[in-house]
């Protein structure tokens, strides 16, 4: 029994468990169909009827008018993203009570490892529910330019990494299953409508300048951005070094709290 | 390395706000040994397991498995050790051969090695056969003997199991424990059987009495039976968990 892990072990166990997530993925036909169902949703039938209502002015990375369509494509990209990171997390706390997780915990390799690879794992799900849903959009004349596919896959690793961290953060406070759908509605629902996904800021600041200062301050408006921005084949730079500075800190602060040394499971106080 | 113990307890205590779970804890056990630690519900026994497995983090006193410190090198004391919950760990929508695929990968063994140990592993345990099925088809008793094979995957010396046997049928019970028993026999693999039925225990294993976050007796059966003055282990623990009551009073 060597002392220390090789890097290939390293390699094995993120493959393991990003493995695991997939197959966990592919066995919950249902969760598939509604993290697609629902940006489609909003695509074929909110943007729709909000295409006359709200009229948008030539803003980057756009070069021309754009349809309410495509403005909003990029938050619904990121809303699959939000709600992937957070089923995720529920999975983290179901796993809790199920006991999965302690399978995870007592694994040898390094806890922050394993909640790192926890976390790409969530992430490389949410992807392809993203591409597939990119996929279905172009047929609803979404068609960024060929590129932007491939440079806007940086940000959205990016994007998943932090809205999984910021799951697996919130996971760690929630005692049991049903506390979670409570704080569904206080995650989601105010990062999704205090930021630019449905509406550019600019309009946003007309209403109300407070609600333009929540909005900039949410670090979901500027994954929004960093991927509106990816996906033609721009860089937002301030949203990046939000987004990946909020990245950091959100994982540090998840793999604070599943520190054994922190001990806010044993805090749970099991018999 | 016979003469490492294969964990040793020392001093653990652990409470949750003003509750004490475990109160100066210490013990030590010999390499491929049976031990069951026995006491009722509530006694501290899963404290205890999530202290060594280093899901709790250790307040006060020393846990080493094989030598290795838990709090300072958990991954050499982790790699040593082969863990069976009381609560089902398996993933119920996957295969058998993923879910000990997947166990395998976090301990760093590759898929190739992975399958040849899980035919084994499962060829042992006579589920050969059911190696594709989910798991969410097996019976109790079989979900509980792959839980077995899995925490044995990685070849550890030492496998400590919470309450295996709870809600199980006599015969699945029965099996289940004359299994691990030839585990200790023929692999020479240390085992901590936590319980709280007396008729579980044999007369030639180690004993350790564990009632209220203390421990009460520790030592071969016949020695704690006889420092008991009782006639058997029933006896015996109902002694001295009395005994406990009236100290407490």
């Amino acid at each position: 029994m060597s002392a220390r892990f090789t890097p290939a072990q390293y390699a094995i166990c993120l493959s393991g468990i990003v493995w695991r997530e997939g197959l966990r993925f592919l066995h919950q036909r249902e969760r598939f169909v509604s993290a697609l169902v629902r940006p489609l949703v909003w695509l074929f039938i909110f943007a729709a009827g909000f295409r006359q209502v709200l009229g948008l002015s030539i803003i980057p990375p756009y070069e021309t008018y754009v349809l309410y369509e495509v403005y909003i494509t990029p938050g619904l990209m990121v809303m699959i993203q939000l709600f992937n990171g957070m089923q995720s997390s529920l999975s983290m706390v179901y796993d809790r009570e199920m006991g999965n997780m302690r399978a995870l915990l007592v694994s040898p390799f390094p806890r922050w490892y394993l909640l790192w690879c926890r976390l790409l794992a969530g992430t490389a799900v949410s992807l392809a529910q993203v591409y597939v849903f990119l996929a279905i959009a172009y047929f609803w004349e979404i068609e960024p330019p060929p590129l932007g596919y491939l440079a806007v896959l940086p940000a959205l690793i990016l994007s998943g990494l932090m809205l999984g961290a910021l799951g697996m953060l919130i996971s760690s406070a929630i005692r049991q299953l049903e506390n979670f759908a409570g704080v569904m509605n206080f995650v989601i629902f105010p990062m999704f409508f205090a930021s630019s996904a449905l509406y550019p800021l600019w309009r946003v600041r007309e209403g109300s300048v407070a609600l333009y200062y929540v909005c900039q301050l949410n670090p979901f408006t500027h994954a929004v951005e960093l991927v509106r921005f990816a996906l033609y084949e721009k860089v937002d730079w301030i949203s990046l070094a939000v987004v990946a500075a909020c990245t950091v800190a959100f994982m540090i602060a998840a793999a604070a709290a599943y520190d054994p040394a922190r001990g806010l499971l044993a805090r749970r106080g099991e018999g | 390395m016979n003469n490492v113990p294969a964990l040793a307890v020392e001093g653990v205590s652990h409470a949750y706000g003003a509750r004490t779970a475990l109160d100066s804890v210490g013990f030590t056990l010999a390499p491929a040994r049976f031990t069951a630690l026995l006491g009722l519900n509530g006694a501290g026994k899963s404290t205890l397991f999530s202290l060594i497995t280093r899901l709790y983090p250790l307040r006060a006193g020393r846990i080493r498995i094989f030598g290795h410190d838990v709090a300072r090198e958990p991954s050499a004391a982790l790699r040593r050790l082969g863990v069976v919950f009381q609560a089902r760990t398996l993933d119920l929508d996957l295969s058998v051969a993923q879910n000990l695929a997947y166990h395998a990968a976090l301990h760093g063994i590759g898929s190739r090695a992975a399958s040849r140990l899980a035919a084994d592993a499962l060829a042992q345990i006579g589920l050969a056969e059911r190696v594709h099925d989910k798991v969410r088809a097996l019976s109790g008793g079989q979900m509980r003997r792959v839980e077995i094979a899995r925490a044995l995957m990685h070849a550890p010396p030492l496998l400590i199991l919470d309450e295996p046997t709870v809600g199980l049928d006599i015969k699945a019970r029965a099996e289940i424990l004359a299994h691990v028993r030839m585990l200790v026999r023929e692999r020479g693999v240390a085992v901590v059987w936590a319980t709280h039925l007396v008729d579980e225990i044999a007369d030639d294993d180690a004993l350790i009495v564990l009632h209220r976050g203390r421990i009460l007796a520790d030592g071969p059966v016949a020695q704690v039976v006889a420092q008991a003055n009782a006639a058997n282990v029933r006896d015996a623990f109902t002694r001295l968990t009395r005994d406990a009551q009236d100290d407490a009073a």
